[in-house]
């Protein structure tokens, strides 16, 4: 270990180095000027400005999703911190591992209502995994450290390190420690034998199985564990809206995804399996509806999740497995192969067929004849056009869930939404980041022309870092969503749902530098993609006049079963 | 849990962020200086007490978790007490401290200070039977528990 003086700034550019950060997305501010000083004089740790300190943080968000790296933000006190806490909440919520600097006041006039000051600590606590204040200019590298550790390890999410201005002037001996040991986290990681053989039993003796996934498995790496796992024993398998990627969607065990706007197949086969292994999901409201109705039908649940507090949360589970997925699921693979039995092939053979007559409602179906462009149309050219090989996030509505649906994710990490949290404003800023961590691969965002005006201002970050992301804007004046729900639930009554005054989405990509196309006929939308698409050193805003008064299909209203949907 | 700042905080924001009741809750430092020990009163369903047992165990700051009240253990909560004391009532109350085994610790013309310790359940009876014309203010610290015998809250 070196042993040299240095500021807290240095410091703290010297750990980030030590970890290996090659991105920060960042705004700098008084409280964090001397840390800025420090990454000016380097150049290991590239800095990214943002334009709004939301937009840091969903960037090295998408940074994170898209990669098996953690992403970094840095931000100032005050309204640095402010600003950011919408994306430390949309983090923590899809359990992504970040690390979050921010500055603070100096040590002295903590508390005094300084310029700029807020508590920090305070006011992320609930929205972070975990978060220190770092008062003692000796425990700067043990504390970064840590936080890199604890955002990484178990289930992971976002943590906050808040520097002091003057901790980060004064001078101490660096060293970064090599590891870390903390007797008051231990993140859980070792089987159970006889849970494991007790899910054997179960798998075994069912009858219409079913295999229910979530971003667990994306955020575990455990994507060819759980293909290896359905494959062997050609059980259906679902994905939540989180977990989309985490199984390939064009394989033949795929029924699509679950939940309030999953498909008619997957929420029958959820509600009426008689076995269900739930790998890395949590059971939430927009996936099994109303927990009431789910009970009803009798079933046998295993449950594996690497967060004990996840089970037996909304449902109770039979068999808990506890600890990450990839491992559990190589557990289970071994077993497998070992056992001579294999689950019940004629009734498993009978419960396809059931499964393939819910598909044959065919619920996705749309107007392809339409003389205005359909939203969904937009979605399957994109996923012709990029071959299914693209990164795409989204921002939050009607353009999320007809994302989910229709672009078929075979590979994890490939989808990026705000899935818990719900944030609109999510989808540009995190594509920036998708993008710096993906430099050669093709990434679209797609979004509503409500959502993307939420963080609109990065599109000045794209031209400054040279960005070619592919904007799909599917614009129907209206935000979609709302709407949608004010026809079913609010009497047709558009309360302020109507996105009026809009801008001219061309003109202003170009102003900003940028391309900007309008397609305004379903015959356009292929040729404009491969346009698009083309442009590879171009951001393009693609603003498609998509049908006002589309709805997205199927829907479980709120409150309802999963089994009472509402189909086209 | 670990003796820091906002330790008590983050143990204190997860139960109304999650909507759990907090009955009483006690803390201070232990033997070990850098660990702090809380007792925590709380009531709820045998699953919302299994969520709360989680979700606690999950805050990186709590190093363990027990559930006093699955096994044998000891509670013990200490009161102080002010009540009217005036006339043929002093002596009354004086009788009643002693029948509850507690101490006068403060006298004057009208009053007396009386500090209980026991189980809540105890502490609640002497209030009953001071009743709410005696009393004129309390205090409690809410229960401290401990387990029975070798069952040890310990720390690797």
């Amino acid at each position: 270990m070196s042993a040299e003086d240095l500021t807290g700034a240095e410091i703290t550019i010297r750990c980030l180095q030590e970890e290996g950060v090659k991105h920060i997305f960042g705004y700098p501010g008084g409280a964090v000027l001397f840390i800025y000083d420090e990454l000016f004089k380097q150049d290991k740790v590239k800095h990214i400005l943002v334009r709004h300190e939301q937009a840091a943080i969903h960037a090295a968000d998408g940074y994170a999703r898209s990669s098996k790296k953690p992403g970094v933000a840095l931000v100032t006190s005050g309204p640095g911190v402010t600003n950011a806490i919408t994306g430390i909440a949309t983090a923590y919520m899809d359990s992504i591992p970040m690390v979050i600097i921010s500055g603070q006041v100096p040590t002295h006039a903590i508390g005094l209502d300084a310029f700029q000051e807020v508590d920090t600590v305070g006011i992320t606590r609930p929205c972070v995994k975990h978060n220190f204040l770092v008062k003692d200019i000796t425990e700067l590298a043990a504390t970064i450290k840590k936080a890199f550790y604890i955002c990484s390890t178990g289930r992971p999410g976002p943590v906050l390190v808040d520097i002091p201005k003057d901790i980060s002037a004064e001078k101490f001996k660096f060293s970064y420690p090599a590891s870390v040991s903390m007797r008051s986290y231990d993140p859980i990681n070792k089987n159970h034998p006889n849970q494991l053989k007790e899910a054997i039993r179960l798998i075994m003796g069912s009858k219409r199985p079913m295999v229910y996934t979530g971003g667990g498995v994306i955020l575990g790496n455990a994507t060819s564990q759980l293909t290896r796992f359905v494959q062997m024993l050609d059980f259906p398998c679902t994905n939540t809206l989180m977990g989309l990627g985490g199984y390939p969607a064009t394989d033949k065990q795929f029924v699509g995804m679950l939940g309030m706007h999953g498909t008619y197949e997957a929420n029958m086969a959820m509600q009426n399996c008689d076995v269900l292994i739930a790998v890395g999901a949590r059971f939430d409201d927009r996936v099994i509806g109303n927990p009431k109705h789910f009970s009803n039908k009798d079933r046998k649940i295993i449950h594996i999740d690497i967060d004990p507090s996840s089970i037996s949360k909304r449902v109770n589970v039979d068999v808990p497995i506890i600890g990450s997925v990839s491992n559990v699921l190589d557990g289970l693979i071994k077993l497998l192969m070992a056992s001579k039995d294999k689950p019940k092939q004629e009734e498993l053979k009978t419960w396809w067929a059931q499964i393939n007559q819910w598909r044959a409602r065919d619920c996705l179906k749309y107007d392809q004849k339409s003389s205005v462009i359909k939203p969904q149309m937009v979605i399957e050219k994109l996923y012709k056009v990029t071959k299914g090989d693209a990164f795409i996030t989204s921002d939050v509505g009607q353009h999320q869930m007809w994302a989910a649906q229709f672009y078929k994710f075979d590979k994890p990490k490939r989808w990026i939404n705000s899935g818990g949290l719900g944030t609109m404003g999510f989808g540009l800023p995190s594509a920036m980041g998708v993008q710096m961590a993906n430099p050669k691969n093709a990434v679209a965002c797609v979004t509503g022309e409500a959502s993307i005006q939420m963080c609109i201002q990065e599109l000045s970050t794209c031209k400054q870092y040279n960005l070619p992301l592919k904007i799909i804007n599917l614009n129907n004046r209206y935000m979609g969503m709302v709407r949608q729900w004010q026809e079913f639930f609010h009497g047709n009554r558009y309360a302020e749902s109507y996105v009026d005054a809009l801008p001219d989405f061309v003109k202003l990509a170009e102003s900003y530098g940028h391309v900007g196309i309008k397609i305004e006929k379903p015959n356009d939308i292929e040729d404009a993609l491969k346009e698009a698409f083309k442009l590879k050193d171009k951001l393009v805003f693609m603003d498609f006049i998509t049908d006002q008064t589309e709805n997205v299909f199927p829907m479980i209203p709120g409150g309802k079963g999963l089994s009472e949907m509402i189909l086209v | 849990m670990e003796n820091e700042a906002g330790a008590l905080s983050r143990v204190a924001g997860l139960f109304s962020a999650r909507g759990y009741n907090i009955e009483s809750l006690t803390v201070a430092p232990t033997e070990d200086p850098t660990l702090s020990r809380m007792t925590l009163v709380t009531v709820g369903s045998d699953s919302v007490v299994e969520q709360i047992t989680k979700q606690l165990n999950k805050l990186i700051d709590v190093v363990k978790v027990l559930d006093l009240s699955d096994g044998d253990h000891i509670e013990c909560e200490l009161m102080l007490v002010k009540v009217c004391a005036l006339g043929k009532n002093r002596k009354e109350v004086k009788a009643t401290t002693d029948i509850f085994c507690g101490r006068i610790v403060d006298v004057t013309d009208t009053s007396y200070i009386i500090e209980l310790t026991g189980t809540c359940s105890k502490l609640d009876a002497f209030l009953d039977t001071m009743g709410h014309n005696t009393i004129l203010e309390t205090v409690r610290t809410g229960a401290s528990g401990i387990g029975r015998g070798e069952r040890t809250l310990e720390v690797k």
